[in-house]
């Protein structure tokens, strides 16, 4: 701040001097202070409308599914926050064999953080029987093929069943576990979710720990 | 740092420019309150353009969802009332500063030579203002949005062989309906705001080159050499105006006296206007009217259309005139004859302090005048109204004519040399 | 004297008689009243619902504000939507809704704003019984209201009270209020408490963000006044040293 005041005729004394400007210093500071927390606090209703609004979090709220009607090796999609989930009916001998290709996997422990806690595990899973998954390529986001009944094994050898990737050539397994030697660097995503009852999952919260 | 900030000023005048206009810029010690309107019309534009854009992000411009939208906004979006209320507030608070600032330069004789042009532009964003207010008013499309817009732009039908056409052309259809809507949204948010901040921007121009009033109409530059050192001002101003004069010793510096005392004025105004905002937005129906929250319905008239109540002196005047076409003329001359203000009065001097008791009382009563056809256009159609509206309209005009009478020979008292505090 | 009494106590005949806007009741309403707010939350949807809706205003966001847990809410007082994310929306179609009533039951979500608390107050308690209409009753401050009577049942039956009145040197047949007949669910009180807290609910979801912009409105101009002082004293202190 430049030196504005140019009193050549003012009688003030060495003694009155500081004392004003110090006032003055404290009114300045004081004022700044004050004024910097009403411009943050002005900042408050336009930072803030940005969030997601009522509408936003209505479309994207948690969508509930019967899976009473999914036959052992069937899969059906659904759509939660306009992302393709996946619902699968594992079979058992399938989920016995998914241990066996764990060499083959980048991730075959879940390390990464792609699922909720309780479904870090070999099946990646809540309940073992149903593989739930968003559908969507961890590589840039193309939506994979499932690929059964053998199809699976043109590219990866002696897996019967699997997710392909047609963008860029990416594989997953029937727990969602990224393959080696593919683009994709990460496990598919598994949402969270609960159960209602047997039939009945909701997608989009895990129960709460009571 | 130092090196750095005249890296840039080598490149661009980021200080000097500063400093001509923000900081070492000469203005009257004796500015008053009517002298805060010019710096709060700025605050509020600013506040305006900010939660104008931030509406935008949410309002949706078509006939089927605006109405909606806007009440997504009041509901919906986290704080989206607040800036909703800030935006219509603001519209309001924007012409009771401008009618001020307006006075202002009446009392003391601003529009006199040489800020002749100073007002013109002054006058310029006004007209764009209602222009703006206006079509802004018609985006939330509520009744009377709608019935306001229809009342307005059938006026253009009455300027004779294209009036029909003409309005069909401004509505984009055969009625007022989304393509109207459309192509006010397109105008409200983007091509009126750009056209106010240029003109702001050469108000201000204008207003630095010349020098501001003061409420005694002294000049506070004289002719270089004329002062004696006693005389001249102890404060640092800028060459840019030192170079050409003396100034005399009646200024302070813009920075830091004038910002802070614009900065007390923001502080009381901001209370006013944050009471309204969060305790009464809607002002009684004056600055948010009852039936806009009804959806606009072409088949249902509201009983009552009235403009909102910055217009209402204008409707007033429009419906004082029997006949439509000679209606829209006076209410629009009643806009223009306020252009011609420097050459209507012929006084030389600037300020009613010093001028005759006909000019104050002139001056009042045209206030008066002003603020009671606002009372007429706003309210309900009764059959005094309509001899009082005529009456008023001729005192409107009469002001004008008056003074271009008196000011030929006019009987002023002596102007003081110095400013009087 | 007496004479000039009896002249002003028919002033408000005189108003009848000259045809002016009913004179609105006042509705003295308190947002904060929860309990209130449930009530005619609960009013609304089971007797307005049917024709009317709110289709700006969600449920969840209604039960929120309320006080009432969503999981209740949705049991008791949504009755249209399919999830409690919905907004209020009315099952009666357009078309036939136009076909039944000459035009659309109007939205009410924002009524209490465009019509006013105190006059909707007033039109829930002033319906007649008036033969002549389609639905047999008209009303005092919305005459030749295209609407029934949907609370009658709680009103009882209402009826227009006349008296033979000396107006003008004639007998006139004047209006001296409302009476029912006693056969409806609720008490005069308690009729007119279920139209208050039905009044509140609708003032409520016509501005819902009231009560936080009173509430934040405080705060802001208790801080306006502190940067005020301080800006004051400062712009004093500098202009102090402005010779005069």
């Amino acid at each position: 701040m430049s030196d504005v005041s140019v009193d050549t005729n003012e009688s003030a004394t060495n003694n009155e001097q500081p004392k004003s400007s110090n006032r003055r210093k404290f009114l300045t500071v004081g004022t700044c202070v004050v004024g910097a927390i009403g411009a943050v606090g002005a900042a408050v209703p336009f930072v803030a409308s940005w969030q997601p609004s009522a509408r936003a979090k209505a479309a994207g709220a948690d969508v509930q599914v019967d899976i009473s009607a999914i036959q052992p090796g069937q899969m059906i999609r659904v759509k939660w926050r306009s992302k393709p989930v996946w619902i699968v009916r594992r079979t058992p001998e399938l989920l016995k064999s998914l241990s066996a290709i764990d060499d083959q996997l980048r991730d075959p422990n879940s390390e990464q953080e792609q699922q909720p806690a309780f479904a870090k595990n070999e099946y990646r899973s809540l309940k073992a029987e149903y593989l739930i998954l968003v559908g969507i390529c961890t590589h840039l986001g193309c939506s994979p093929q499932h690929l059964a009944d053998g199809t699976f094994e043109e590219y990866a050898e002696g897996v019967a069943e699997g997710f392909f990737c047609p963008c860029h050539g990416s594989k997953f397994d029937m727990a969602g576990r990224v393959f080696q030697g593919v683009p994709a660097p990460l496990n598919l995503v598994v949402p969270p979710y609960q159960y209602v009852d047997d039939n009945t999952i909701i997608i989009g919260s895990e129960a709460e720990i009571v | 740092m130092n090196a750095f900030m005249s890296w840039i000023e080598q490149r661009i005048p980021v200080m000097r420019v500063a400093n001509m206009h923000a900081i070492q810029y000469p203005a009257p010690k004796n500015m008053n309150f009517w002298y805060i309107f010019g710096f709060l019309a700025t605050i509020v534009l600013v506040n305006q353009i900010l939660t104008g854009i931030w509406l935008t992000m949410s309002y949706e411009p078509s006939s089927e969802r605006a109405f909606a939208s806007v009440e997504y906004i009041m509901r919906e979006v986290n704080y989206g009332w607040l800036i909703r209320y800030m935006h219509s507030t603001g519209a309001s608070a924007f012409f009771i500063v401008v009618y001020m600032h307006m006075f202002r330069g009446m009392m003391y004789g601003s529009y006199q030579k040489p800020r002749e042009l100073l007002w013109v532009f002054g006058m310029l964003i006004y007209l764009a203002l209602m222009a703006e207010a206006f079509m802004g008013y018609v985006l939330p499309w509520g009744q009377m949005s709608y019935w306001g817009a229809q009342v307005i732009v059938s006026l253009f039908s009455a300027i004779p062989v294209i009036g029909p056409d003409l309005v069909e052309w401004i509505q984009g259809d055969y009625v007022i309906s989304g393509a109207t809507l459309n192509r006010f949204f397109a105008l409200h948010v983007i091509a009126l705001p750009l056209v106010i901040v240029i003109l702001v921007f050469l108000h201000i121009i204008a207003l630095h080159e010349v020098g501001s009033n003061n409420p005694d109409g002294t000049n506070i530059k004289h002719k270089k050499g004329s002062l004696a050192e006693e005389d001249k001002t102890v404060y640092k101003i800028h060459e840019y105006y030192t170079d050409k004069y003396d100034i005399i010793d009646d200024v302070v510096p813009f920075f830091p006296h004038i910002v802070l005392k614009d900065l007390v004025a923001f502080s009381v105004f901001l209370f006013g206007f944050c009471y309204i905002m969060f305790f009464m937005p809607e002002m009684g129906g004056y600055f948010l009217e009852h039936p806009n929250f009804e959806i606009a319905n072409p088949y249902k008239t509201p009983a009552h259309i009235f403009p909102v109540w910055y217009f209402t002196p204008f409707y007033a005047i429009l419906k004082a005139v029997p006949d439509k076409l000679f209606g829209v003329l006076t209410m629009f001359g009643a806009i223009a004859v306020l252009f011609a203000m420097p050459w209507v009065d012929r006084g030389k001097v600037r300020s009613w302090r010093y001028r005759c008791g006909l000019h104050k009382v002139n001056l009042l009563v045209f206030a008066a005048v002003f603020i009671f056809l606002g009372y007429l256009g706003g309210t309900p159609q009764e059959n005094w109204k309509i001899i009082a509206s005529q009456i008023a309209t001729i005192m409107y005009f009469g002001f004008f004519v008056l003074l271009w009478i008196y000011s030929g020979k006019e009987k002023t008292k002596p102007v003081p040399a110095r400013i009087t505090l | 004297m007496k004479k000039w009494l009896a002249i002003l106590l028919l002033v408000p005949s005189f108003a009848f008689a000259a045809g002016t806007e009913y004179p609105n009741d006042h509705a003295d309403i308190d947002l904060t009243d929860k309990s209130s707010l449930q009530r005619g939350a609960q009013t609304f949807m089971n007797y307005c619902l049917g024709c009317h809706q709110m289709q700006y205003q969600r449920y969840q966001r209604t039960f929120q504000d309320i006080g009432v847990p969503d999981e209740l809410g949705d049991k008791y007082l949504r009755f249209t939507g399919e999830k409690v994310s919905d907004y209020i929306t009315s099952t009666m179609p357009a078309e036939a809704s136009a076909k039944w009533f000459g035009a659309p039951p109007p939205d009410l979500t924002l009524v209490a704003r465009s019509r006013g608390v105190d006059w909707i107050y007033t039109y829930l308690r002033t319906f007649y019984v008036d033969e002549s209409k389609t639905f047999g009753v008209n009303n005092l401050a919305f005459p030749n209201a295209g609407m029934p009577h949907v609370l009658q049942g709680l009103q009882g039956t209402p009826r227009l009270a006349t008296e033979m009145k000396m107006v003008d040197g004639e007998m006139k047949e004047l209006n001296v209020g409302l009476r029912t007949d006693g056969d409806g669910k609720l008490t005069t009180e308690e009729y007119d408490q279920t139209i208050l807290d039905l009044v509140n609910f609708l003032a409520y979801t016509g501005e819902p963000s009231r009560l936080q912009s009173e509430n934040i409105g405080k705060g802001v101009l208790i801080f306006i006044l502190i940067f005020f002082v301080f800006a004051y004293l400062l712009k004093k202190d500098y202009w102090k040293d402005v010779k005069k």
